[in-house]
């Protein structure tokens, strides 16, 4: 299976229920799109994410309703920085999409989405304690892997692997 | 800083762990408790991170594979799979017929090792010791099946990026067979001693209740998820590697307790092994390893005849060898729900960022909502059910 060209155009990715439900949402907050290796990749505003998440999820026709998982990539020096990356699944339709929200090093934070999937809870812990990134409205925003006296966020760029000696 | 006070007068606050024998490996809990419920548990972790995302980060892509081993030690060759399986993505690397059955073969033995631990400590934690000892005299005999084709019995790093590390050994296949012909009568023997059980039903049936809509939204996968009554599972859903050629049912039980759990889980001990007899009986002919010589090791003989083959190594060896930028989400079924790796690539023979949707992380999460209202006894009963890997949530 020969690498495809990614796709970028949103004409052409139109009917992926996700990317189409999000268009008749409010079709400014997507920022770009990607079909790239059989998987869908949809860029949003940052301060739309919890209400897209929420729309996805009670989207009548392919609900996304299970939450698989929330990470973030660190793309320092460049600006922004931070990529937040959730990945949806819908149970029903078997479909699969990734959001984003692109993140500036100097306010890396946006809103919560454990009010949409408790599950998030415990992800967004961890990217908060890994990569410093804050989430507005979390029940219980600390440290989940790192003891709570440490210093720095250990998955960022700049960490050094072996710590700070 | 773990003290809390507790809420209200009457209730008190205990901890539970980090090392005790029923939390299978270092988890922490503290519990809120009114005379015997629980009124509050939160589970503390972190206890067992050794930034394995981060070390990725330094490593070849080929040096990732032991890594991804040490995350859920129960099933090695889970991680070793859907880590290749990513990255061949990346590459758009197509792999030999054989090497995917041989796969699946070695993931639902896999799958078999790691429901029988489970099985094990589950019973033991209830109170039946002869099932641990059966369990393990099986799972014995797959380990030793694991270390005749890897050279190891649990770190066994068995699959490369473009296929496996080395031909199964003669004779392996004979073994696998005696094995699979046994084992249904062992699987008879542990529902023999469990299932019409009075006490371990008076343990487990309506204890530590998980609704679908719950289990949904607390994001549990695998037999946690199944347990609850939602059919979902990825090997017949999102087949990879192979799966679409080989017939299983997906157990369901809509009662959402413990013993729903259990019977998930043991109904799927014997489907495993009817795809490992799927598997021996149409075992493709051909090469394992993927013709890519810029990614996957020659052989060993090759080197020692023909220069390119040695320059390749020497190559790959040194300088890794580069992905095309891009990134992937791999998910398959774990013994545990839904492993995912998110692996991203700048192009470079290094991956960027390496991310792992470990099940036990989001299945710990249903805990709290198990056992709250419950008997203090019960939470013992519910850690069992849910079967947590220490090392797959702290990673």
């Amino acid at each position: 299976m020969p690498l495809s060209p990614a796709i970028t155009d949103i004409e052409q990715l139109k009917s992926h229920p996700a990317l189409a439900r999000l268009l008749e949402w409010n079709a400014p907050m997507v920022q770009s799109v990607k079909f790239d290796r059989e998987e869908l990749t949809i860029w949003i505003e940052k301060e739309a994410i919890r209400e897209a998440c929420a729309i996805l999820r009670d989207s009548p026709d392919c609900p996304f309703n299970y939450f698989c998982d929330l990470t973030a990539v660190d793309w320092y020096p460049t600006e922004p920085r931070f990529e937040v990356v959730y990945h949806l699944l819908s149970i029903a339709k078997k479909e699969r999409v990734r959001l984003k929200v692109r993140l500036d090093g100097s306010s890396a934070s946006l809103e919560s989405v454990t009010s949409i999937w408790p599950s998030a809870n415990f992800y967004e812990r961890e990217v908060f304690d890994l990569f410093g990134i804050r989430f507005t409205g979390h029940p219980n925003l600390k440290r989940i892997m790192m003891p709570d006296d440490w210093e720095g966020h250990p998955l960022r760029k700049d960490y050094p692997v072996e710590g700070y000696r | 800083m773990v003290s809390d006070e507790p809420d209200q007068d009457s209730t008190l606050v205990l901890n539970m762990g980090p090392q005790h024998p029923s939390t299978h490996g270092v988890l922490r809990l503290i519990l809120e408790i009114d005379g015997e419920t629980v009124v509050r548990l939160r589970p503390e972790i972190g206890y067992l991170h050794t930034g394995i995302e981060k070390t990725c980060e330094a490593k070849f892509y080929q040096q990732v594979v032991p890594l991804t081993d040490r995350i859920d030690y129960l099933c090695p060759m889970t991680n070793n799979l859907a880590y290749c399986l990513a990255v061949e993505k990346l590459l758009g690397l197509e792999i030999p017929p054989k090497a995917q059955w041989m796969r699946v073969m070695m993931n639902e033995l896999t799958r078999i090792n790691s429901h029988l631990v489970w099985l094990g400590t589950h019973a033991m934690d209830i109170g039946a010791f002869t099932v641990f000892l059966y369990c393990f005299r099986e799972r014995e005999d797959v380990l030793r099946l694991f270390e005749m084709v890897s050279g190891q019995r649990m770190m066994t790093s068995y699959f490369r990026i473009g296929g496996l590390a080395l031909e199964p050994p003669l004779g392996f296949f004979e073994k696998v067979k005696k094995f699979a012909d046994r084992f249904p009568g062992n699987v008879d023997e542990y529902e023999n001693l469990l299932t019409g059980n009075p006490i371990f039903t008076m343990r487990t049936k309506g204890v530590a209740y998980l609704s679908p809509e719950d289990a949904i939204a607390l994001g549990a996968s695998g037999p946690t998820l199944r347990g609850s009554g939602i059919d979902i599972d990825l090997r017949r859903d999102a087949p990879y590697s192979g799966y679409e050629n080989f017939k299983f049912n997906v157990p369901v039980r809509s009662e959402g307790d413990v013993f729903a759990r259990y019977l998930c889980r043991v109904q799927e001990l014997r489907e495993s092994i009817g795809m490992v007899q799927q598997a021996l009986a149409g075992m493709p002919e051909g090469p394992v390893k993927a013709d890519a010589p810029k990614v996957v090791l020659p052989d060993r003989e090759k080197m020692k005849t023909q220069m390119e083959a040695l320059i390749y190594h020497f190559k790959i060896i040194t300088e890794g060898f580069a992905v095309p930028a891009g990134e992937v989400y791999q998910a398959i079924e774990s013994p545990r729900g839904e492993m995912g790796y998110y692996v991203v690539s700048d192009g470079t023979a290094k991956p960027y960022r390496v991310h792992m949707r470990a099940p036990s992380y989001a299945n710990l999460q249903t805990l709290s909502r198990m056992c709250e209202g419950q008997l203090i006894a019960d939470v013992i009963a519910a850690i069992g059910s849910i079967d947590v890997i220490l090392g797959d949530i702290d990673r």
